[in-house]
């Protein structure tokens, strides 16, 4: 009897030694940062260059980040289960994918920063109810259940698995109430990465953060949920563009990336002016009543009033006025530079509620807080990265990932 | 935490906090459920889906 391949019918994928020595290398940095990892595990959080200033440092920031670019996979399953923009079907698993890559790789940063991982389950047991924290964690941790649950009809698709009656039905199946999955990771999402940003806005200790809110939400909650959603499917796009430039194959029509850039666009365009009228009323009204001025909060040569113009005009007007425009749509250079802008943006912004927070002097006695991560902190933030290179590149070579794949790359 | 655990109270935090996290993990729960019985069935020649054709394995 013939053995089914494992690779999936009619698409092409390099040899195996090129696949093992690329996975060789991703292996390799994923090994420094798992050697990290234990020794913060064995030795304690002694190892990180956190202090009594800075007891979020470089992992809350990662942390973060790549929940805000994981956003691409809640708003596009929102965008094709929901509002059925049934062109968006042809990314959907790639960005459910890199969700699931982003949400793991942040549960595994917690893991770390909590230094006692054996006690991790404590937030659900022993909740505190009155901490934005607490929320974050719950959803966060329903959020991959959903992002797993939306991942594993994929891995059941592999010709081998599915070639046994069940896996095949099952499948099919959790295909057939994927809207159910994707309407909760929506109801989860909107939470969690609004929360993110609420913890940053009810600082009252601490003007620079601080917002005026709605009811019990600061305006960072909407902020925060609001560019998840406008930038999460540009990293989308932007590790679809790396992908096909290193398997040398073109994986997804350009209407599809231009669908999915036109809406993030607008949603970058609208978003970034809410955070330009919510940083207008926080310099000119909430800092000055807490008896500071706006350049208190740039006085370093760190964090100067350039950091705002790069999060509010280079990498937040900017990408947004290319991609509202189809010249900028379809020019692959401009695409794709405000498509690296919109991720560099949400990533900035990120930073600055996370660490300039820390690093601003509260008092007129203190000085600038300064901080540089130890290298262990480095090898456990990069370690997210060689992982989602390894997820990637085995979902790239064994699933069928991009269901455009054939017709755009026909073997003779 | 659960409503017979010793730290819990009968107040709107907990209620909201803890409800929606049931909720979520009802809906999650019963996602799953509904797709692994379904699939039992149909593999076992039970269900009546038009999707059991494994043909082209």
């Amino acid at each position: 009897m013939k053995e089914t391949p494992l690779i999936p019918e009619g698409v092409k994928r390099c040899s195996k030694w090129q696949f093992s020595l690329w996975m060789a290398a991703a292996t390799a940095v994923l090994l420094w940062g798992v050697y990290a990892m234990f020794l913060i595990w064995y030795k304690g959080l002694n190892q990180t260059n956190m202090n009594d200033a800075y007891g979020f440092a470089l992992w809350i920031w990662a942390d973060l980040a790549v929940i805000a670019l994981g956003g691409g996979a809640f708003f596009s399953g929102f965008l094709t289960y929901i509002i059925a923009k049934d062109e968006l079907k042809n990314i959907i698993n790639f960005a459910v994918i890199i969700g699931f890559i982003c949400y793991s790789s942040a549960l595994l940063i917690l893991a770390i920063d909590i230094g006692q991982p054996l006690r991790g389950w404590f937030i659900f047991w022993h909740a505190n109810v009155h901490s934005m924290l607490t929320e974050v964690a719950f959803c966060l941790s329903c959020y991959f259940a959903v992002l797993t649950i939306e991942f594993i009809p994929l891995i059941l698709e592999n010709p081998r698995i599915s070639q046994k009656p069940f896996w095949h039905h099952l499948s099919h199946n959790m295909h057939g109430i994927m809207a159910v999955f994707a309407a909760t990771g929506v109801f989860l999402s909107f939470f969690h990465q609004g929360s993110l940003g609420g913890v940053a806005g009810v600082l009252f200790g601490r003007p620079f953060a601080y917002r005026e809110h709605i009811f019990i939400w600061p305006w960072t909650f909407f902020l925060f949920t609001w560019s998840a959603a406008a930038c999460g499917p540009c990293f989308t796009i932007l590790v679809t563009w790396i992908t096909e430039k290193i398997t040398r194959k073109k994986l997804v029509k350009d209407n599809v990336i231009e669908l999915l850039a036109k809406i993030s666009g607008w949603m970058i365009l609208t978003y970034i002016i809410a955070k330009s009228i919510d940083t207008l009323y926080w310099a000119f009204v909430t800092a000055p009543d807490r008896g500071f001025t706006l350049m208190d909060f740039y006085a370093s040569p760190t964090y100067n009033i350039g950091i705002l113009f790069a999060e509010i005009i280079l990498c937040g007007f900017v990408p947004g006025l290319i991609l509202i425009t189809r010249k900028g749509r379809e020019n692959k250079f401009l695409l794709m530079t405000a498509v690296v802008l919109a991720v560099v943006g949400v990533s900035l912004n990120r930073w600055v509620m996370v660490l300039q927070v820390m690093a601003v002097p509260m008092f007129s006695f203190d000085d600038w807080y300064t901080y540089v991560p130890s290298w262990q902190e480095v090898a456990t933030t990069v370690l997210p990265v060689a992982y989602g290179i390894i997820v990637i590149s085995l979902a790239h070579r064994y699933l069928p990932v991009f269901p455009q794949e054939k017709e755009l790359n026909p073997i003779d | 935490m659960f409503p017979f655990c010793f730290e819990w109270a009968w107040d709107m935090s907990h209620m909201v906090f803890m409800g929606g996290l049931w909720y979520a993990l009802g809906i999650i729960g019963a996602g799953l459920t509904f797709a692994i019985v379904k699939s039992i069935f149909d593999s076992t020649g039970g269900g009546h889906g038009d999707h059991d054709d494994l043909g082209h394995h």
